[in-house]
């Protein structure tokens, strides 16, 4: 073994490789994030610029409202049962890709629209639910009266469904490809039948892979903002509408951060959750 | 089963590309407004290319990647060594940070942005919003990307061959430049990859930091749609759709012959 570098000269190895990225972290994302708490204290001036005095009102404010209670409620509902749509959909789709010839070229169909522009794929649904589109094509040619589709509830969880099932089945898939199908056989041979053995010998085994998924859709799914504005045109307001409205034409940027500290403070409470549960190598899954 | 499993992922694949194959089917629609096909045309093509503003938003667009996914790639490829390599103060208080721009909503991330770029030109009169702050942005969440990738692969790494090169009298550079940086080259593309694809489909932190003049496609989308919709912006999806399954297309060989 060589002679261990100096104190000295490993002080400047680590400068030089943590130094720029690690200040580039915390210039631009930890001091906004401290930005974010100090104007989520401060009160609106008669412009809707940051002033003082410094206090809780605009927590109070917050969740003294019943209207707004219901804005975060109303987020975590859609987004969850979003959530839970997708993992229906994914979860045996991603069986499929594992087992099938032609995997790769399935991966990539589901890759496809995952990168495919984000404003695009919602649009896409403007074009399906609108008065004189696609889908009211379809029903008109029947002899149907048309659908009144946008703006309403239902077309922000199709677009959110849509939008955010390849976040889950790529990870899924990278588990499910991971199983040791040797089980199964086992479970099998000890006289399970399939839906017992696929339960105690496969799904186990699935399950790092599902809350890893779970968590890539759900945080988005909560926190947009783009999806329910196009789609949901007023009709349906969630807590990034909320936050995106203060920061618009509310003009009131001290109550729309403390919004957005509500909201980070959610997904950062569920991430801790996660970590808990499953280490620091679960968080390195969600990458 | 086997066989539901199959009905089940078709259907699935069908809802993924309805949405899309309508979009190019219209976008040679003659009819203006409706989805009913009226004709075949190349019209909306011919106006986007004549539509000067469209090709400025892309260029902006691409100046915007092409920088941020440069710097993030340097400066996160460095990052993800310096957290393998060595051990230091403050290191572990540095990896929770790096999770912060994954998996805060965008939405936040583009508003403290914002205030920040806010405060300090109350103070020091300096950034405008425009294509500068987009830049600093986008880097703030891409080099989290590249560095989580990088260091992923630095992880695989044998660091028997990094010890081998210090013992034959490399300096710290020299092993980087000659024994690391070759070995996690593949790492390093796919997370330049990543940020790239990252930065040009990125809305919401753009929305917040962009200003007058620093138009990107994505916010002309956006704003099309809310103001009414051109058949022109059909043909501008059915591009970037094309353009992204040539992309994936061309990587997936590229991978494959590597491996």
């Amino acid at each position: 073994m060589r002679e261990a570098a100096t104190p000295w000269e490993r002080l400047r190895q680590v400068l030089v490789t943590v130094g720029p990225g690690g200040l580039w972290l915390v210039l631009f994302v930890l001091i906004p994030t401290l930005v974010m708490l100090v104007a989520s204290l401060m009160s609106r001036g008669s412009l809707g610029q940051l002033v003082p005095p410094l206090g809780l009102h605009n927590y109070v404010r917050f969740f003294s409202d019943p209207l707004f209670i219901e804005i975060i409620g109303r987020s975590l509902w859609i987004g969850f049962w979003s959530t839970v749509l997708i993992m229906l959909l994914g979860y045996p789709l991603a069986f499929y890709i594992a087992q099938s010839r032609y995997k790769e070229v399935l991966l990539l169909l589901v890759v496809i629209p995952f990168f495919t522009n984000f404003l695009i794929r919602v649009y896409a649904w403007i074009v399906v639910f609108q008065k004189e589109g696609l889908l009211n094509g379809l029903i008109t040619a029947f002899g149907l009266p048309p659908l009144e589709l946008l703006p309403s509830t239902f077309a922000v969880y199709v677009a959110t469904v849509y939008t955010y099932l390849p976040f889950f089945v790529l990870p899924l898939y990278a588990a499910v490809e991971r199983i040791d199908w040797s089980q199964l056989e086992a479970a099998y041979d000890l006289g399970a039948r399939p839906i017992r053995a696929f339960w105690e010998a496969i799904f186990p085994q699935t399950v790092p892979g599902l809350f890893a998924g779970f968590l890539l859709v759900f945080i988005p799914a909560v926190g947009t903002f783009v999806i329910a504005d196009l789609l949901g045109g007023g009709k349906v307001i969630l807590v990034g509408n909320l936050i995106q409205l203060q920061f618009g034409s509310a003009q009131n940027w001290a109550f729309g951060s403390a919004v957005s500290m509500v909201l980070m403070a959610m997904v950062l409470l569920g991430l801790w959750l996660y970590a808990r549960t499953q280490g620091e190598k679960g968080l390195d899954r969600l990458v | 089963m086997k066989r539901w499993l199959a009905v089940h992922a078709w259907l699935v694949f069908a809802f993924l590309y309805l949405p899309i194959a309508v979009i190019v089917a219209l976008s040679f629609n003659q009819s203006r407004f409706g989805v009913r096909f009226t004709g075949f045309t190349f019209d909306w093509y011919i106006r986007l290319f004549n539509n000067e503003r469209i090709l400025e938003y892309l260029t902006n667009t691409l100046i915007v990647a092409v920088v941020s996914t440069a710097v993030s790639t340097i400066l996160g490829t460095l990052l993800a060594v310096g957290l393998v390599r060595y051990r230091f103060r403050w290191q572990n208080a540095l990896r929770y940070l790096l999770y912060v721009p994954v998996v805060v909503p965008d939405v936040v991330m583009g508003i403290s942005l914002l205030l920040l770029f806010d405060v300090v030109r109350d103070a020091i009169g300096w950034p405008r919003l425009s294509l500068f702050t987009i830049i600093l942005a986008h880097i703030s969440f891409q080099i989290a990307y590249v560095t989580l990738v990088v260091r992923a692969r630095l992880m695989l790494l044998d660091p028997t061959l990094e010890e081998a090169a210090k013992d034959l009298g490399a300096t710290p550079w020299l092993t980087f430049r000659e024994v690391t940086l070759p070995l996690i080259m593949p790492g390093v593309i796919s997370g330049a990859l990543l940020a790239f694809s990252l930065s040009l489909d990125d809305f919401v932190v753009t929305f917040f930091t962009a200003g007058p003049g620093s138009t990107t496609l994505p916010l002309y989308i956006y704003s099309s749609v809310k103001l009414g919709i051109s058949p022109e912006i059909h043909a501008l999806s059915t591009l970037m759709v094309g353009i992204t399954i040539l992309v994936l297309l061309l990587g997936a060989l590229f991978w494959k012959r590597r491996v």
